[in-house]
C-alpha cells in the first residue's frame, strides 16, 4: 500500500531521470560478501533502494534423486521475492514470474562455473529479495556470483550484470522503479568479464535495432564497472577478517601452509 | 583474478595462454606452477585423506558415513573388522557412532570408500567434535604439522583433524577445551593472514595464565555438588577418565581400529552412557597421535 | 559450514552437551537462564514496506515485514480489522531447510507465534475499521528466517512485535465507495505486548534460548507468551516427544517471567515506542 505515483516525466528538461542520475549512471552499489554464517556462501547487495540477499550452500547430496546429473553439479537457483519486498503484498507461493527468474539466473550463472569438478551433486543458490526497486534479477546475479565465489565454487570469473532500459526516448542504464514501470523498454543482461560473453540477456518494451545495440554496449560497460565492484567487495571480505596492523601487501606471501602438506604421509595430489 | 605465465596447477585454469584463479584464494608460486590455495569450498574426499565421520545407516555389511561435503561414505566391514565378524554389524558400530577412518579409493562415480585399518583409526566415544571449514584444515594443521602440534603440547589435549573440517577435541576440562576451540576458531578466521602461529601461540599464553588465576580462586570455594547422586558420579568418572587418558602415552595397536574384542557391549552402549564410557576408554588406551 | 546431517546426531555431540549440562555449563559458556545477544533493528525495508525488523538472538537471524491493506472484514467481524502473522523456513537460513512448500514445523512457527500477537489482544483490531462493514485495515506480517541456529520463535516473536509497533501508514477514508488516502500517517493501534520465550528441556536441564546443538539433542521445548500483565497468553510444547514434568513446566515459567521483561525492554528501545 505504499503511495504510487506515477512521475510526470522520466527524463527531465535538463536531461536528468527521475532520481537526478544521468542516463548512463548506475545507481549507488552496496556489496557486502560472507553476510550468512550458517550457509556456504553468502552476499548482500544493495542497489540504490533494491536489497537482496543470496546464499551458496554445496555442492551438496541432491534431493530429489532423479535429478542428479553425472558429469557435472547440477545448479539451482531459487529467486524468491519477500511479501513484503514491494508495494502491494506479494501472495507467499512461489510464483510463474519468481521460477522463469530463477531459471534465467541460473542459465546467466552456470557459464562461469566448473561444475564439472563435483559430479552427482547440486550447487544451491537461494535468493531473497528484501526490498524490490527495479534491476532486482541483475543485482540478484551480482551477489549470487560472489556468494558462489564465497562458498569456493570454481569459476571463471564473476558475472555482472544490469539492466539498461529507455525513458522517454533515452536509453538509461540501471532503472530504477519508476523506469521499469512506465519506461519503454528493458533489457536485462549479465556478462562474463574475461570473453565478453553475454549469459543473460532478455528484452521487453520496443527498441529498434540500433538502439538495442547501443543499449547492449551501455550494458557491457556498464558491466565492467559492477565486475570491479564485486572483486573488490571479496577482497574487502577478507581484509576485514584480518587483524589489524597487517595490510594488503603483506597478504599474499610467507604462508605458512601449502595445500599438498596435510598430515598424513602420502598425498593424492598431482 | 590472479594471471601468470606459468603451469597452470590446483585451483586455476588457463586461457588463450594465460592462467587465472578459478577460486577466493592464495596464490602460490612454486618453480614455474602456479597454483591457488583455496579459501573456501566444502568437502571433497582424496585418496588418503584422514576423515571424522557419523555413521548414518548400516547396510548388510557395509556402514553408510557422513564425512561431510556432497559425497557420502560406504565403510566395508572387511575394511573395519577383524575376521570372523557378526553377520549383524551394527553390534559393533551403529547410527550415530562417530569415527576416524581413512579414504581408500574415491573416483567420482562410485562415492568414497573408506577404511579404519591403520594406527588410530577408530571408533571415538568420547570428547567433542569442532567443525570447521574443510578449506581451512592445511593451515589448522601447519607446516610439517607445526600448528597442531604447537597446539596440542601447549594445551595438553588429544586431537585428530579430519581433513573433512571436523577435528576431534578431547581435553583435561572445558577451560582447556575452550581454549581449544578458540585456538581453532581463530586459525578458521584467520587463515588469510600471516604470522598466524605467533598469534595463536599467543592467544594461548593469556587465556592459560587467565585459568591459572582462576583455579586457585576456585580452589577455595568448596565444589558444588549436582543435586542428583547419579549425576555426580557420571561427571566425575568423565572428569577423571579424561585426566588419565590424557597422560597415557601413546601405544599404537596392531589390529584393526574398531577392535572386534571392544565391541561385544557395544548394543548396550547405546544406550546407557556411563557404563559403556568407560568400557570403551579402557580399550582405547591407543592414545590418538595420528597429526604426527 | 553447512555440513550437519539432519537426522542422524552423533552419539558424542549428545553426550558432549549433557555431560556439560550436568557439570552445570553450556555449549557456548551461557549460564541455564541466559539469553545471548540480541539485537533488534527497525525500518530495515524502509522503501516498500510499512514497518519492518530484523531481529538477531546469537547467530539466528528473521527479518519481519509488515504491509498494511485495506480489504473487507470478515462477515462475523464486521467492526474488526484484520491481522495475520506468516513465517516462513526458508533454505536460505540452514542446511536443514529444504526447498518446497513450507512443512509443519514452520507452520507450528507461524502459528505460536501468531498466537502470540493475537491471544494477547496486542493490536486493537477495533482501531483498524475505517468503515464498519464495508472496509478494515489488514495488517500482515511476514517472517523469513534469514539464519538459524537455534530459537526461531523468539527470535521470529522479537521481529513480528518490533515491526508491528514501528509501523507507519496512510489513512484512508472511504469517500463515496472510494477509498482515498487522507494524507495523516497512523500507527498501528497497539494496547498490549507479549514476547516469547523459549526453554529447552535436556534431560533433567532447562536452559533458555537453546542454540541449535542443544535443540537438537533437547527432549522437547517449553515457548510461553508472556504479556504486559505478566500474564501468559499463549503456550506450546514442541521440538520433540520428551515429556515434561509439571514441576519443570512451573520453572519453565519462573524463567519466562523474568526473562519477558528484558525482551520487552529490547523492543522498546529499538522502536521508540513504549507500550504499557
Amino acid at each position: 500500500m505504499s503511495p504510487e505515483i506515477k512521475p510526470d516525466f522520466l527524463i527531465s528538461p535538463e536531461g536528468l531521470r527521475v532520481d537526478g542520475r544521468r542516463p548512463d549512471e548506475l545507481r549507488p552499489i552496496e556489496l557486502e560478501v560472507g553476510v550468512l554464517k550458517t550457509a556456504d556462501g553468502s552476499a548482500m547487495i544493495k542497489q540504490g533502494k533494491t536489497h537482496i540477499i543470496a546464499a551458496v550452500y554445496g555442492p551438496r547430496e541432491l534431493h530429489p534423486r532423479h535429478l542428479t546429473l553425472n558429469d557435472k553439479a547440477y545448479l539451482r537457483c531459487v529467486y524468491r521475492m519477500a511479501t513484503f519486498s514491494v508495494p502491494d503484498r506479494k501472495r507467499p507461493a512461489p510464483s510463474r514470474r519468481e521460477r522463469e527468474i530463477s531459471m534465467v539466473i541460473t542459465n546467466a550463472l552456470e557459464p562461469a562455473l566448473f561444475l564439472e569438478e563435483f559430479p552427482r551433486t547440486v550447487v544451491d543458490v537461494f535468493i531473497q529479495v528484501i526490498q524490490a526497486d527495479g534491476g532486482t534479477r541483475c543485482a540478484a546475479i551480482n551477489a549470487a556470483s560472489l556468494a558462489l565465489a564465497d562458498a569456493g565454487i570454481p569459476m571463471r570469473s564473476l558475472v555482472p550484470a544490469v539492466a539498461v532500459g529507455k525513458a522517454d526516448g533515452v536509453l538509461i542504464v540501471d532503472l530504477g522503479d519508476a523506469e521499469d514501470k512506465y519506461g519503454e523498454g528493458d533489457v536485462p543482461m549479465a556478462v562474463l568479464p574475461s570473453t565478453g560473453e553475454i549469459t543473460l540477456l532478455q528484452q521487453d518494451g520496443s527498441f529498434t535495432k540500433e538502439e538495442l545495440l547501443e543499449a547492449i554496449q551501455m550494458g557491457l560497460n556498464a558491466c565492467t564497472y559492477i565486475h570491479e565492484l564485486q572483486k573488490d567487495a571479496l577482497k574487502r571480505a577478507y581484509l576485514r577478517k584480518t587483524p589489524e596492523k597487517e595490510d594488503e601487501d603483506e597478504y599474499e606471501d610467507d604462508l605458512e601452509t601449502d595445500l599438498g602438506e596435510s598430515e598424513l604421509p602420502e598425498e593424492a595430489d598431482e | 583474478m590472479a594471471e601468470g605465465r606459468y603451469r597452470a596447477s590446483v585451483g586455476t585454469y588457463s586461457q588463450d595462454g594465460r592462467i587465472y584463479s578459478s577460486l577466493v584464494g592464495l596464490a602460490e608460486l612454486r618453480g614455474n606452477t602456479v597454483k591457488v590455495v583455496p579459501l573456501e569450498g566444502v568437502y571433497i574426499p582424496r585418496e588418503g585423506d584422514l576423515v571424522i565421520g557419523t555413521i548414518l545407516v548400516v547396510a548388510g555389511n557395509n556402514w553408510k558415513v557422513d564425512i561431510g561435503g556432497p559425497y557420502q561414505a560406504s565403510l566395508h566391514a572387511n575394511n573395519a573388522l577383524r575376521r570372523p565378524y557378526d553377520d549383524d554389524i551394527s553390534r559393533y558400530m551403529d547410527m550415530g557412532d562417530v569415527i576416524a577412518a581413512e579414504v581408500i579409493a574415491f573416483d567420482r562415480n562410485t562415492g568414497p570408500f573408506l577404511s579404519m585399518r591403520g594406527r588410530g583409526l577408530r571408533k571415538l566415544t568420547d570428547g567433542m567434535v569442532l567443525e570447521v571449514s574443510p578449506a581451512k584444515i592445511p593451515r589448522i594443521i601447519g607446516r610439517r604439522g607445526s600448528m597442531i602440534t604447537m597446539i596440542k603440547n601447549r594445551l595438553h589435549i588429544q586431537t585428530i583433524v579430519g581433513q573433512n573440517g571436523r577435528i576431534w577435541i578431547k581435553a583435561p576440562n572445558t577451560a582447556i577445551l575452550r581454549i581449544a576451540i578458540k585456538a581453532f576458531r581463530m586459525i578458521e578466521e584467520q587463515a588469510h593472514t600471516t604470522k598466524l602461529t605467533d598469534r595463536v601461540s599467543q592467544m594461548l599464553d593469556e587465556e592459560l595464565r587467565a585459568i591459572r588465576g582462576e583455579k586457585e580462586a576456585q580452589r577455595e570455594a568448596t565444589p558444588e555438588l549436582p543435586e542428583k547422586g547419579a549425576a555426580d558420579a557420571e561427571g566425575a568418572t568423565a572428569e577423571t577418565m579424561t585426566a588419565t587418558a590424557a597422560e597415557t602415552v601413546a601405544e599404537a595397536t596392531t589390529g584393526t581400529a574398531a577392535d572386534a574384542k571392544t565391541e561385544p557391549g557395544s548394543q548396550a552402549e547405546a544406550n546407557t552412557g556411563t557404563q559403556s564410557g568407560e568400557t570403551l576408554t579402557k580399550e582405547d588406551d591407543d592414545k590418538e597421535d595420528v597429526s604426527e | 559450514m553447512g555440513d550437519f546431517s539432519a537426522e542422524t546426531i552423533s552419539h558424542i555431540d549428545r553426550k558432549y552437551v549433557q555431560d556439560l549440562l550436568a557439570k552445570g555449563e553450556r555449549v557456548d559458556g551461557r549460564a541455564f537462564d541466559e539469553y545471548r545477544d540480541i539485537e533488534i533493528q527497525v525500518d530495515v525495508v524502509a522503501a516498500k514496506s510499512e514497518g519492518s525488523a530484523i531481529a538477531r538472538i546469537g547467530d539466528t537471524r528473521v527479518i519481519a515485514g509488515v504491509k498494511v491493506l485495506v480489504g473487507e472484514p470478515y462477515p462475523d467481524t464486521p467492526d474488526e480489522g484484520v491481522t495475520m502473522i506468516t513465517a516462513e523456513m526458508a533454505p536460505i537460513a540452514s542446511p536443514l531447510f529444504e526447498v518446497g512448500p513450507p512443512k509443519e514445523d514452520a507452520i507450528e512457527l507461524a502459528r505460536v507465534v501468531d498466537r502470540g500477537v493475537r491471544e494477547s489482544e496486542s493490536v486493537d483490531v477495533k482501531g483498524l475499521v475505517i468503515e464498519p462493514g464495508k472496509k478494515v485495515y489488514m495488517v500482515f506480517c511476514d517472517l523469513y528466517t534469514l539464519e538459524y541456529d537455534g530459537n526461531l520463535i523468539d527470535a521470529c516473536s522479537l521481529a513480528a512485535n518490533a515491526a508491528l509497533l514501528s509501523t507507519k501508514f496512510a489513512e484512508m477514508k472511504l469517500e463515496d465507495d472510494e477509498v482515498v488516502p487522507t494524507g495523516r500517517e497512523l500507527e498501528i493501534p497497539i494496547k498490549n505486548l507479549a514476547v516469547e520465550c523459549t526453554v529447552s528441556k535436556i534431560g533433567e536441564h532447562l536452559v533458555v534460548d537453546p542454540v541449535l546443538k542443544e535443540e537438537m539433542v533437547q527432549d522437547c521445548r517449553l515457548t510461553m507468551a508472556v504479556d504486559l500483565n505478566d500474564h501468559f497468553t499463549a503456550m506450546q510444547k514442541g521440538g520433540g516427544t520428551g515429556p515434561i514434568a509439571l514441576k519443570q513446566v512451573e520453572e519453565a515459567m519462573d524463567i519466562a517471567l523474568e526473562k519477558a521483561q528484558a525482551l520487552r525492554e529490547v523492543i522498546f528501545e529499538a522502536t521508540g515506542r513504549r507500550i504499557g
